[in-house]
C-alpha cells in the first residue's frame, strides 16, 4: 500500500502519470524524490473544485521535473482524496506527515479541512500550503495561505458595486465560518463607504429552496444582493432568482460565484450583469495565462469547465514552493520557510504573487469583472494588493511561534470594529 | 395583500413540492410495502434524462413529460426484476438493497457524467408579477403538475382494470394469483409505474434546482419522511403529510430562515410519529386510496 | 456449544491483548494514530450491533448518541482543561438522551420503519441544528461550537493529572483497552437474564409480554446501554480525529454503521468491529486509489450482502466451520438440529 504514484483516477492517467515520470531525464530518477502531498478532495461533494486543483498541481510538479526537477532531484507527487470528509483529511494528513514524510503539503479547500490538518502539519513539523481563498485571520509560521481574502476582494467589490448600483446592501451567505466572517466584512465595508446593510441571511450548504428568501429580498428592496453562496446546491439561488425575474431589478455581486465554474451552469440571461471579484480570471488577457490556459486544457484528462481562482493558485502555490526549495537550496523545513519569507515572488498566470512575511499570506493582484453571456469580462485591476486584514492581527516577523485562527470567533472578537 | 398572496402561493408550492416528490414512492411503499431509499436517485436519474434529451434536440417539454418518466419507469422495472423481486416481504432487507443502490446510483452516475451537470437548462416559463412580487410562473406550472399527476395516479389506480388488478394484488396476492393473475407481472409493473412518477418529478424538478449526481440526498429525507407520517393510503396520507409539513416548514422558514423550518418539518414529523404510529391514514381516511 | 464458544471468546480476548500491546510495537506511528479512528467506528459498529441485533431495535440514527458524545466530550475538554469528566459525560449524555428517546418511542408503540424514521430525524436534526452554530454567539463556557467548521477536540489527559496529555499510541492503548472491556461487556450483557429477555423480545414481542416481561421497558434499557457506548465511541473519534464537526451527525456515518452490522452480521458481536475495520481499511485505500468511485463500491457490497449473505459474513462463517467439524466427527444430525435451532433463533423482520 505504499503509494507511489502521480496520479489518481483511472489506468488512463496511471499511464499518463508514468509516462511523466519516465520523461524526466534518467539522471532525476535515480536522485532521491523530494516527496509532495496534496489532500483534496476528488468526491463527496466538493470535487467541482478538487478535481482542477489537483490536476493543476499534478501539472506544476510535471512540468519541473521535465525542467530537470528542483535541486536536480525529481518531486513525487503523492494525491490523497479526503473525500469531502474530516476524519479522512487528519487521517491522510497524519499519514503523509508522519508516514510518507513528505516535504511538503498541499491541501484544503473547507477552512474545516484546514483547520483540521494544520494542527496535525504543526505537530509533525510539515510544511504547509493552503491554496484556497478564505475569510482571513490565520496566522501560522507553517502554513502559507495563497488564496485571497476578504480586503483583497470584497474590500474592492462593495464600493464598486455601490457606486453603480446604489447604497442598500442584502447580504446572502452560506452558514459556516466562511460565509459568516465574510458577511461580516461585507457589512463593514458596506458601513465604511456610508451604504447600509438591510439584511443579512444564511444558508446551510444543501438548501436548494430560496423561494422564501426571494420573496424577502423583493420586500428589503435593496439596491443589490452581495452573494456568499458555496457550492452546488446553492446554485438553485441564481436559477430561482433568475426565473421569478428579479435579476434584472435587483442586481447580484458576489465572491464566490463562478469560483466552480457556476456560470457555466446557470443560463445566461441568469447569470447576466452580475459581477464577482477573484484574484484570477481565465480571461486575463496576459500571453502567460494563455499559456496556462492552453496547457492545463491539453493536461487534463477530463473536461475543465471554468479555470479559476483556485485551480491556478495551486498551481502558483507549487512554484512559490519550489522557488523557495530553490533558493534554500535544501529542503529542510526551517531553510524553506525563512526563504519563503525572505520573501519569494513568482510570475505566473493571475500576475505577480509574492509571500507577505508578516502573514504568510500573499500580495497578489486582484480583479473585478462582470458575467456577460457566461463570460467574464473583467472591468478593472487592482495590482499588489496587501493581505491587509490578516495585517491587522498578525504580526509573524514579531512572534513567529504563533499558530492561531483569528477570525475563528468573529471579527468583534478579534477587535476589529 | 400582494405580499400575503405571494406568500400563500409560496407556501402552496412548498406543500406541491413535497408531494411531487413524495409521489412516487409513496406508491411503491404504500402499494407493496416496499421502501426504495434510492427513491431520491431515481428522480436524479429523471434530472439527467431531460438534461441529456435537452441537449440531443428533444423538446424541452417531451423531455420533461414523456422522456423522464419513460427512462426512469424502464430503470425501475429492470431494478425490480434484478433487486426487488428477490427480497419482497423482507422490508428492512428491501430498504437496506435500495440504500446500496441509491449509492451505487450516485457513483456510477458521477462516473458518466462527472461530478457537475455540464450545461444549463432554464425554466421553459418566465416570471409572472403579482402586485409588486415577481415570481416564478414555472412554480405555478409545478403546482398544476403535482395535482396533474396525483389526479392521474388516482384515475389509474381507480378506474383502470389494471389499478383494479394491482390492488388486488396488493391486499391478497394468493387470492389474486388463485383468480389467474400474474402476480410478479404486477409488481414488477407497480415497482416501474412509482419510478415513473419519481422520473417525472425529477424532470420537472431540474430546472429549478439543476442537477448533480448526490441531489438525491437532498429530496430522500424529506420524500421518505412525508410518506411515512402519511401512513399506507398512498393519495391521501401523502397529499395531508405533505399539506401539514410544508405548511409549517414554509412559515417557519419565512419567520427565521431555511434551518429552522427544516428542522421544525423533521420535529413536527418526529411528534406525528410518535402519536400515529402508523401515519396519519392509519387513524384517519382509513379507507381512501 | 457453551464451551465452544467460551474457548472462542478466551482465545478472542488472547489475540486482541497481543494486538493492543504489539502494535505500537511493529506499526508506524501514523498507522497506530489512524488505528485510534478506527476502533471509535468498530465502537460505534458494537453498539448498533448490540440494540438492533440483541433487542431488534432498528437504529438508523445511532449516530446521535455518537455525535452528542463527540461534542460532550470536546466542549468539557475545552472548558475544564481535563477530560476524564468529559468522557462520564459522554457516556451518560449518550445513555440518557436515548435513555429519553426510548421512551418517547417504545412507550409509543412506535416499531421497525416508523422507529428506524424517527432516530434517522432525530440524527438529522442534530446535524441541521448543530451546523447553525457558526458565529460567535454559539459558546458553552468557553468552547466555541464553530458550526460547520467544528471544534478542536483535545486528547486525552490523566484522571489523576490533568496536565499528562497522553502521547497519540498512549491513546491507542486507552482505545484498544476500551472496546476491548466493551465488547466482552456487551457479550457478558447478552447472557445475563437481563439480555435473553431482549433476545426473546426481538423474537416475539407478543409472546414476550405475555410471559409477563414489561417489553418497553427491556427495550429501553438496551436501547440507553447502546446508547452510552455509542457516546463512548464519539469521546474516541474526537481523540482519533482530533477534531469534531456536523459531519459526525450525517446520513454518511448513519448510513456507514447500518452497512457494518449487515456486512458483519446481525446477532454476532464480533462481527460488525470486524466489518467496521475492514471497511475503514477499503474507503481509505479507496480515497488513495481514487480509481473506483468509493459510493459505487459500497453500494455494491451493500447490494451483494442484502442479496447474497443476507445474516453478514461472521454468522454464514461460523456455521462453515461447525459444519466441517460437524461432519469429520460424524455428528450430522446434531448439525441438522442445531442449524435449525439457529433458523429459529434468527432476528425477526
Amino acid at each position: 500500500m505504499t503509494p507511489t504514484r502521480l496520479t489518481r483516477r483511472g489506468l488512463l492517467q496511471a499511464s499518463t502519470a508514468t509516462a511523466a515520470t519516465l520523461a524526466a531525464p534518467s539522471i532525476l530518477r535515480a536522485a532521491d524524490p523530494i516527496k509532495m502531498a496534496a489532500i483534496l478532495d476528488q468526491s463527496g461533494g466538493l470535487e467541482l473544485l478538487g478535481r482542477p486543483m489537483l490536476t493543476a498541481t499534478e501539472m506544476a510538479v510535471a512540468e519541473i521535473n521535465d525542467a530537470g526537477g528542483l535541486l536536480g532531484r525529481p518531486i513525487e507527487l503523492i494525491a490523497y482524496d479526503p473525500q469531502t470528509t474530516i476524519q479522512f483529511y487528519t487521517q491522510f494528513a497524519t499519514q503523509a506527515a508522519a508516514g510518507d514524510r513528505v516535504d511538503v503539503v498541499h491541501a484544503g479547500i473547507t477552512s474545516a479541512s484546514r483547520e483540521a490538518i494544520r494542527p496535525v502539519l504543526n505537530r509533525f513539523q510539515t510544511l504547509y500550503f493552503y491554496n484556497t481563498l478564505y475569510e482571513g485571520g490565520v496566522c501560522d509560521y507553517n502554513n502559507f495561505c495563497t488564496g485571497s481574502t476578504p480586503a483583497q476582494t470584497v474590500e474592492k467589490l462593495v464600493p464598486y458595486a455601490m457606486n453603480k448600483w446604489g447604497k442598500k446592501v442584502y447580504i446572502i451567505a452560506a452558514d459556516y465560518n466562511y460565509g459568516h466572517i465574510t458577511a461580516d466584512w461585507v457589512q463593514k465595508y458596506v458601513r465604511d463607504n456610508g451604504g447600509e446593510s438591510v439584511e443579512v441571511e444564511f444558508f446551510p450548504l444543501d438548501v436548494t429552496n430560496f423561494g422564501p428568501t426571494i420573496k424577502k429580498i423583493q420586500t428589503a428592496k435593496p439596491d443589490f444582493v452581495m452573494s456568499a453562496l458555496v457550492g452546488a446546491a446553492h446554485i438553485s439561488f441564481y436559477r430561482q432568482y433568475g426565473a421569478a425575474g428579479v435579476n434584472k431589478e435587483i442586481p447580484l455581486a458576489s465572491t464566490t460565484f463562478t469560483l466552480g465554474g457556476e456560470h457555466k451552469l446557470v443560463s445566461a440571461e441568469e447569470g447576466n450583469g452580475m459581477i464577482v471579484s477573484f484574484a484570477y480570471f481565465e480571461e486575463i488577457d496576459t500571453p502567460a495565462n494563455k499559456k496556462f490556459v492552453e496547457d492545463l486544457r491539453a493536461f487534463s484528462s477530463e473536461d475543465i469547465n471554468y479555470i479559476s481562482e483556485t485551480t491556478a493558485r495551486s498551481y502558483e502555490g507549487v512554484y512559490l514552493w519550489a522557488q523557495a526549495v530553490e533558493k534554500a537550496g535544501t529542503t529542510d523545513r526551517a531553510a524553506v520557510i525563512e526563504a519563503l519569507r525572505s520573501p519569494v515572488s513568482f510570475e505566473g498566470p493571475s500576475g505577480t504573487v509574492t509571500i507577505e512575511p508578516k502573514t504568510n499570506h500573499l500580495v497578489q493582484n486582484v480583479a473585478i469583472a462582470e458575467l456577460q453571456d457566461q463570460v467574464l469580462n473583467v472591468l478593472e485591476t487592482f495590482e499588489a494588493q496587501p493581505p491587509a486584514d490578516t495585517l491587522l492581527v498578525c504580526d509573524l516577523d514579531a512572534d513567529p511561534s504563533q499558530s492561531t485562527f483569528f477570525f475563528e470567533n468573529g471579527l468583534a472578537a478579534a477587535g476589529i470594529e | 395583500m400582494d405580499l400575503f398572496l405571494a406568500l400563500v402561493l409560496q407556501i402552496v408550492y412548498g406543500i406541491s413540492n413535497l408531494a411531487l416528490i413524495g409521489l412516487g414512492l409513496a406508491i411503491i411503499f404504500g402499494m407493496m410495502r416496499v421502501i426504495n431509499l434510492a427513491h431520491g436517485e431515481f428522480l436524479m436519474l429523471g434530472g439527467y434524462t431531460v438534461i441529456v434529451a435537452t441537449n440531443n434536440g428533444v423538446n424541452i417539454w417531451v423531455a420533461m413529460l414523456v422522456c423522464a418518466p419513460l427512462v426512469v419507469g424502464l430503470i425501475g422495472v429492470i431494478v425490480e426484476r434484478v433487486l426487488i423481486r428477490f427480497l419482497y416481504g423482507r422490508m428492512i432487507d428491501t430498504l437496506l438493497a435500495t440504500w446500496g443502490l441509491s449509492l451505487f446510483l450516485i457513483g456510477l452516475v458521477t462516473t458518466i457524467f462527472g461530478p457537475q451537470t455540464t450545461t444549463t437548462i432554464s425554466p421553459p416559463i418566465g416570471a409572472i408579477q403579482i402586485g409588486e412580487y415577481g415570481t416564478s410562473g414555472y412554480e405555478m406550472f409545478l403546482i398544476v403538475m403535482t395535482l396533474l399527476a396525483i389526479g392521474g395516479v388516482y384515475a389509474v389506480l381507480r378506474f383502470t382494470k389494471l389499478g383494479l388488478l394491482a390492488r388486488g394484488t396488493m391486499q391478497r396476492a394468493d387470492m389474486a394469483a388463485a383468480l389467474g393473475v400474474s402476480t410478479p407481472r404486477i409488481y414488477m409493473l407497480t415497482f416501474g409505474f412509482g419510478s415513473a412518477m419519481a422520473g417525472l418529478a425529477g424532470g420537472l424538478l431540474a430546472p429549478i434546482t439543476g442537477v448533480v449526481p448526490t441531489i438525491g440526498a437532498i429530496y430522500i429525507a424529506k420524500a421518505f419522511i412525508t410518506v411515512i407520517s402519511g401512513g399506507a393510503a398512498i393519495l391521501a396520507g401523502t397529499l395531508s403529510a405533505a399539506t401539514l409539513l410544508g405548511s409549517v416548514n414554509g412559515i417557519i422558514a419565512w419567520a427565521t430562515g431555511p434551518t429552522l423550518g427544516e428542522v421544525a418539518l423533521l420535529l413536527t414529523a418526529v411528534i406525528l410519529i410518535r402519536l400515529m404510529p402508523q401515519g396519519i391514514t392509519g387513524r384517519f381516511f382509513r379507507k381512501s386510496l | 456449544m457453551r464451551r465452544a464458544e467460551n474457548t472462542r471468546l478466551w482465545l478472542l480476548a488472547a489475540l486482541a491483548l497481543a494486538f493492543m500491546f504489539g502494535a505500537p510495537e511493529v506499526l508506524q506511528l501514523f498507522t497506530i494514530i489512524n488505528l485510534t479512528t478506527a476502533i471509535a467506528l468498530a465502537l460505534l459498529a458494537l453498539s448498533l450491533g448490540l440494540i438492533w441485533g440483541y433487542g431488534g431495535i432498528l437504529c438508523f440514527g445511532q449516530t446521535a448518541f455518537f455525535g452528542l458524545g463527540a461534542y460532550t466530550y470536546a466542549i468539557w475538554a475545552q472548558n475544564f482543561g481535563e477530560t476524564t469528566g468529559g468522557v462520564i459525560a459522554a457516556v451518560l449524555i449518550g445513555a440518557a438522551f436515548a435513555g429519553a428517546l426510548g421512551y418517547f418511542v417504545f412507550y409509543g408503540r412506535v416499531s421497525d420503519v416508523y422507529l428506524g424514521a424517527i432516530t434517522l430525524v432525530v440524527t438529522l436534526v442534530f446535524f441541521n441544528l448543530i451546523r447553525r452554530t457558526s458565529g460567535p454567539e454559539y459558546k458553552i463556557g468557553d468552547a466555541l461550537l464553530g458550526g460547520f467548521n467544528g471544534t478542536a477536540a483535545p486528547p486525552l489527559t490523566l484522571p489523576w493529572d490533568p496536565s499528562a496529555i497522553l502521547f497519540p499510541n498512549q491513546v491507542f492503548y486507552v482505545a484498544m483497552g476500551t472496546l476491548i472491556l466493551c465488547y466482552f461487556g456487551c457479550v457478558w450483557l447478552t447472557r445475563t437474564h437481563f439480555g435473553r429477555v431482549c433476545a426473546s423480545i426481538r423474537e416475539n414481542e407478543t409472546r414476550a409480554e405475555l410471559l409477563g416481561y414489561d417489553a418497553r421497558l427491556y427495550k429501553l434499557g438496551l436501547f440507553a446501554v447502546g446508547g452510552g457506548l455509542a457516546g463512548l465511541a464519539g469521546v474516541l473519534m474526537a481523540n482519533g480525529v482530533g477534531r469534531v464537526t456536523p459531519d459526525l451527525f450525517n446520513l454518511g456515518y448513519a448510513a456507514q454503521a447500518i452497512i457494518w452490522v449487515i456486512v458483519g452480521g446481525r446477532g454476532t458481536l464480533i462481527g460488525p468491529i470486524l466489518a467496521a475495520f475492514g471497511l475503514f481499511y477499503l474507503t481509505a485505500w479507496l480515497g488513495q486509489q481514487g480509481t473506483l468511485d468509493l459510493n459505487m463500491v459500497l453500494g455494491i457490497v451493500l447490494i451483494l450482502f442484502v442479496l447474497l449473505l443476507p445474516r453478514g459474513v461472521v454468522p454464514a462463517a461460523m456455521e462453515l466451520g461447525s459444519a466441517r467439524i460437524g461432519r469429520t466427527r460424524g455428528l450430522k444430525r446434531a448439525r441438522r438440529n442445531g442449524r435449525r435451532r439457529r433458523a429459529t433463533l434468527e432476528p425477526a423482520e
